[in-house]
């Protein structure tokens, strides 16, 4: 089945089976490999890729051909003029990964978090990561750097609280 | 491992996924989040012929209040419940069911009513929607029917969605004054399926004595079960430690849960009992009833 899928601003035409999952289109059909695949059930998070812009979705998940019509970003597209998005500049910063397997994940789920609420405090950022795993780092500095991509942002800071 | 190959149709409208469903029939399968389809399909526990993808149809994704009934579309995910000002404000019990249902990433994919229409043993959605007497509006060849809960939620995995029929929408009763839910879940991890829930929905009158009650469970039986000698027992009667106390003693004795290795079927269902009872207390506190800890 011939799909139309714009991947990182640049659009891609392939035949797919229609059981070919997203995330072995991205890595086989496309070479994107910085979209990891672990356990493959829906349950660790490093396959997360943005769809349309602001929506986290685990690729192990999502067949290819559901994408058809679709943007997706992955850890590929974050990098703007060879340099690093803030989230990728905060993760090195922070020391925000060890082994770095689970680090695309966390930047792309971290990525459409901040689309969504541009200023998130901290329990929101552990809410909003609490379905990507990471087993080196204790989260600690992957949160940090959240936070540390979150101050940078020129987002509008939310508008106080009524009291 | 891939799921079995199969055929992929993405619907343009509800008319054309009605069409191909009936084409289909009992090859078919709707796709909306996929969130549970498609692991499912993976472990080869479900190999459909046939996909009818409707994630197309946005005119299908809407929350909105009608006829005394919160109405919401067979394509809204679970994250535009967690972040709608109209959940968080008025339906408590589903605002606590959309903060835990599998993950974070997954509520942004995963939809209200496809948690439905799958029906697992372990899923959020049915005990929520059996406490707050939820029906389902389901659309076929011959008209569109609604369907109330109790009847909706058939066996593990079966619903009375028939061949060539689509799940419209669910629909929630506005809650009346002076009502409110709970939602409680005990799960190993974030996006684990439940070791055991509860939801609870109370209604109290003028005197402060329940006016109505809907309690159920969850990971307790073949699907989610309504707990009826605890509705019998609340109805009517003034909140104590005592009633509240019989009315998860009540869940215990109709929670009929399977061991594995969540816990032994007498750890399920005493957990049972103990979410009734927090669920309760919640709900109860949220009415500005204290005390009945």
């Amino acid at each position: 089945m011939k799909i139309s899928v714009t991947v990182n601003g640049k659009l891609y035409e392939r035949d797919v089976e229609p059981r070919t999952l997203l995330a072995y289109f991205l890595r086989e059909a496309l070479g994107l490999t910085g979209t990891h695949v672990g356990c493959d059930t829906s349950s660790c998070g490093v396959c997360v890729v943005v769809l349309d812009g602001d929506r986290a979705v685990k690729s192990c998940t999502m067949f290819a051909v559901m994408a058809d019509g679709h943007e997706i970003t992955t850890v590929e597209g974050l990098v703007q003029g060879g340099k690093l998005h803030p989230l990728q500049q905060a993760f090195w910063d922070c020391h925000g990964l060890q082994c770095g397997y689970c680090t695309p994940g966390m930047l792309m789920t971290s990525y459409a978090l901040l689309k969504h609420q541009p200023h998130p405090d901290e329990p929101a950022i552990r809410e909003a990561l609490a379905g990507n795993l990471c087993r080196c780092t204790g989260y600690q500095n992957i949160v940090k750097a959240v936070q540390q991509a979150a101050a940078e942002t020129n987002a509008p800071a939310p508008e106080p609280v009524a009291t | 491992m891939f799921p079995a190959p199969f055929e992929y149709h993405r619907a343009a409208s509800i008319d054309e996924a009605l069409a191909l469903l009936a084409q289909h029939g009992g090859d078919a399968r709707v796709l909306a989040g996929g969130q549970s389809l498609i692991p499912a399909m993976r472990f080869r526990l479900a190999r459909p012929a046939v996909l009818v993808d409707i994630n197309g149809l946005s005119d299908l994704a809407y929350m909105r209040e009608e006829d005394g009934m919160l109405a919401i579309g067979a394509m809204t995910r679970d994250a535009a419940l967690e972040t709608s000002d109209l959940i968080s404000a008025k339906y408590p019990l589903l605002a606590d069911t959309s903060a835990v249902v599998a993950d974070p990433v997954v509520r942004q994919s995963g939809t209200v009513v496809g948690s439905l229409c799958h029906n697992d043993p372990a899923g959020d959605w049915g005990v929520t929607a059996l406490a707050a007497r939820a029906q389902i509006v389901v659309r076929g060849k011959g008209g569109t029917r609604t369907v109330a809960i109790d009847d909706f939620l058939i066996d593990s995995f079966t619903t009375a969605v028939a061949e060539g029929e689509l799940a419209l929408e669910v629909r929630f009763p506005t809650p009346p004054a002076r009502t409110a839910g709970s939602y409680q879940k005990i799960e190993r991890k974030v996006g684990d399926f439940a070791t055991a829930s509860a939801a609870a929905r109370i209604t109290l009158d003028a005197n402060g004595a329940i006016a109505g009650a809907g309690i159920a469970i969850g990971a307790a039986g073949p699907h989610a079960t309504r707990v009826t000698e605890a509705e019998r027992l609340l109805n009517g009667a003034k909140p104590t430690k005592e009633l509240i106390r019989a009315a998860a003693d009540a869940a215990r004795a109709t929670a009929d849960p399977a061991a594995d290795n969540r816990g032994s079927v007498e750890f399920k269902k005493d957990m049972a009992g103990v979410l009734v009872r927090r669920a309760l207390v919640a709900a109860l506190g949220r009415l500005g009833v204290e005390g009945l800890q």
